[in-house]
């Protein structure tokens, strides 16, 4: 460890916004890029036929 | 061997790809987390740039993949062009979004590391210029894609545009070579030692590792919302059962 307390971390000598807006951009733009993918996924879900209406489309086609 | 073509086809490649997906993303948060821990409390100072290079553990690594992304689409554009497979173009269309976020990422980590360094966010030389270039390609890729209402066309076209724009690769890569530029050379290559001490390198090549696997998580689970919303009226789709009743 090459920190002496963590005040001098987050000081990150003299470059904290710098380093931290990094990160944190970087952080925030992966976590909305997930949480926009779990809604497309359930919305992709959400659309699918409805179990009772693709059974009769079936039927209906191969009758 | 492996039958490839076994899994080149949406209704076996879904349910690997749901099976895989989350441990790409457990080995990209383990791998992450390690890689900055290294970047952020073991490795040094650094003498000319203080505290403030640490923000090479992420430009690096996001720099790299909005590159290497790229490739990658191109490659799968390139076989679903050739092969006229339904996988690979929407393997190309799961990587573009994630492509351009790590451009994004790119763009504004060298912003910040710019400004106090250099004295300036943003510079028009030929690195920065062509890594904005790759930004656009991506947009105009997925809005191209987007506008186009039948999915073969709209695969295809898309598949041209990204074939074309790969010449934008080497020219981000080369760039600091090629001209005068305010961006610094390469800290890694492939032809000579690295000019970075070992644990630094350790750290941004961890990090990178992390990006991999981050990506590759996100671009099957991607896919795999591509095939739901286009083969949704299959059988096989309905077999699955993924609509509780």
């Amino acid at each position: 460890m090459k920190w002496n307390s963590a005040a001098e971390f987050f000081a990150m000598g003299g470059y904290a916004p710098y380093v931290w807006g990094s990160l944190s951009v970087t952080l925030i733009a992966l976590v909305v890029e997930v949480a926009l993918l779990s809604r497309r996924r359930k919305r992709s879900i959400s659309k699918l036929p409805e179990k009772s209406d693709f059974e009769r489309k079936n039927n209906e086609s191969s009758t | 061997m492996i039958n490839w073509f076994k899994y080149s086809t949406p209704s076996t490649f879904y349910p690997l790809a749901g099976r895989l997906a989350p441990w790409f993303m457990l080995a990209a948060i383990a791998i992450g987390s390690l890689g900055l821990y290294i970047g952020f409390f073991l490795a040094p100072t650094d003498a000319q740039q203080g505290e403030g290079y640490r923000i090479i553990f992420l430009h690096v690594p996001v720099s790299w993949m909005s590159m290497f992304i790229y490739l990658v689409m191109a490659f799968w554009a390139a076989v679903g062009l050739a092969f006229n497979s339904r996988l690979s173009a929407m393997m190309a269309r799961a990587l573009a979004p994630t492509g351009a976020m790590f451009t994004f990422l790119s763009l504004w980590t060298g912003a910040l590391w710019g400004k106090p360094m250099w004295g300036t966010w943003w510079v028009w030389d030929a690195r920065l210029t062509s890594e904005l270039i790759l930004l656009f390609l991506y947009i105009g890729i997925m809005a191209l894609q987007s506008a186009i209402e039948n999915a073969r066309r709209a695969d295809k076209a898309g598949a041209l545009l990204t074939l074309v724009g790969v010449v934008n690769i080497p020219i981000i890569y080369f760039s600091v070579e090629w001209w005068n530029t305010l961006h610094q050379g390469a800290s890694v290559s492939l032809t000579r030692a690295p000019s970075m001490a070992t644990i630094m390198l350790v750290a941004m090549l961890l990090v990178s590792l992390a990006a991999w696997m981050y990506t590759i998580s996100v671009a099957l689970i991607r896919a795999r919302c591509i095939i739901l919303e286009r083969e949704r009226h299959s059988t096989w789709v309905h077999r699955l059962n993924e609509k509780k009743p």
